[in-house]
């Protein structure tokens, strides 16, 4: 599993914000256009992507782009 | 494994009631209780649901009782011919009795029927049917009426844009010799927080404080009211769903993509989108009824066989559905309809058409 990947993938989920503000730093529920909404994209991203089942606890608990990559990782 | 093969048993037809009262959720009102978190355009982009019935008068009772009607008056069943109402809601019409009961008399069926309520969400219409199918193919009931809906709520408070009102009815008739219909259940209560109404159960009765607002979600409610864990039921329902619709058909041995229609619970927009495509099914065999019913819990597959489905099935049809929710729970079913299925014309109720049981 592949961070950078990772990070893309989780930016593609945005239609508004520009891809080059995601990085695995990145405190992505301070972000304008983050809502439960994009939440679920993200969960559909990580099943697609990954075949791993987030819960919705697991992307609550992450601050960063890093720390639900993570919880993927573990997962895994 | 819980497969069930229900042989000498058909879908004599399917009905649905909504009210005829129209609410849109791309201009909510104050009675709407949209989320903080994101705009009434975005909620219907996501979910698919533009509008929905409501109402505040009809429950689901009114709402299968007017749909009952029709469908016997289509099939032409004499009523005394009936023997068995499964009656699947979350919103009866009282704790106690059954709403069944009341069905029974106020359908004027004989009292020599089988009447009980069951209690579960979205996947309610798999598991009446694979119940009530149960009870008829043993021959000792000819004839019953599945009836699924929800609709005005148990307390009052802002309501839920996801969610509309219907009342649904699927008859059942004993057949000897019919292939009759197939099924693949499921049950998680690991989940049983995902969605929830945490008080008026014996567990945590009922208290003023019950009535107290808090935030969940970016929404305020109080503890009458259900909530739902939204990204919890959305991964579920992305990985059970078409998990069970593969089990069904490597167990009974069909290949699912030649299914003539595959109906899901209209779950939302996303999260169905996401599961047809998980699953390669041919979207243009996929109908759905969000967007002008929301989603309808339990009976939200036979609302949308109704309304999307009645001019289009000629002939025999193959029909994978698939419910989920609640629970958690889930059931998968396969069937094929026959050349005289019946579905009846959409009933649309007036907020006056309500029970005259009332205490």
């Amino acid at each position: 599993m592949d961070l950078n990947e990772f990070v893309a993938h989780f930016a593609e989920q945005f239609d508004e914000t520009d891809a080059s503000v995601f990085t695995p730093e990145t405190r992505f529920r301070e972000i304008d256009e983050w809502s439960s909404l994009i939440g679920l994209s993200v969960i559909a991203m990580v099943d697609e992507e990954y075949d791993v089942a987030l819960k919705g606890d697991d992307v609550k608990n992450s601050n960063t782009i890093l720390d639900l990559y993570n919880i993927v990782s573990s997962k895994l | 494994m819980a497969f069930l093969d229900i042989k000498n048993v058909r879908i004599a037809g399917i009905a649905a009631g909504v009210p005829k009262n129209i609410a849109s959720n791309l201009h909510p009102g104050p009675e709407d209780n949209v989320s903080s978190d994101y705009a009434p355009e975005d909620f219907v982009a996501t979910t698919g649901v533009e509008e929905r019935r409501i109402s505040t008068t009809l429950c689901a009772s009114d709402l299968c009782y007017g749909a009952a009607e029709k469908l016997i008056a289509d099939l032409g069943w004499d009523k005394q011919e009936i023997e068995g109402i499964l009656f699947v809601s979350q919103t009866p019409d009282y704790i106690l009795p059954a709403t069944a009961c009341i069905l029974q008399d106020r359908l004027g069926l004989s009292k020599e029927c089988y009447a009980t309520d069951m209690s579960i969400g979205c996947s309610g219409w798999l598991y009446g049917l694979s119940s009530l199918a149960a009870l008829v193919s043993t021959g000792g009931i000819k004839k019953a009426l599945l009836m699924v809906g929800d609709a005005k709520a148990r307390v009052k408070g802002k309501r839920n844009p996801l969610f509309g009102s219907s009342g649904t009815v699927t008859a059942l008739e004993y057949a000897e010799g019919a292939k009759g219909l197939q099924f693949h259940m499921g049950t998680d209560g690991s989940g049983f927080d995902a969605i929830i109404t945490p008080d008026g159960g014996a567990r945590n009765q009922i208290t003023p404080e019950s009535f107290n607002e808090y935030e969940f979600e970016g929404k305020m409610i109080h503890r009458l009211q259900s909530r739902m864990k939204g990204m919890d039921v959305f991964s579920f329902g992305i990985t059970t769903a078409p998990k069970s619709i593969k089990k069904l058909a490597e167990h009974f041995g069909f290949d699912y993509q030649d299914a003539d229609y595959l109906v899901l619970h209209q779950a939302n927009m996303k999260m169905n989108d996401f599961i047809v495509k998980k699953l390669k099914f041919d979207t243009s065999k996929v109908p759905t009824s969000l967007r002008y019913f929301a989603n309808t819990n339990g009976a939200s597959i036979p609302v949308t066989i109704v309304t999307q489905l009645k001019d289009k099935l000629n002939g025999t049809a193959k029909f994978l559905c698939c419910g989920f929710g609640v629970g958690l729970s889930w059931g998968s079913l396969y069937f094929e309809s026959d050349p005289e299925m019946i579905i009846s014309e959409l009933v649309e109720m007036d907020d006056s058409e309500t029970s005259t049981y009332v205490v």
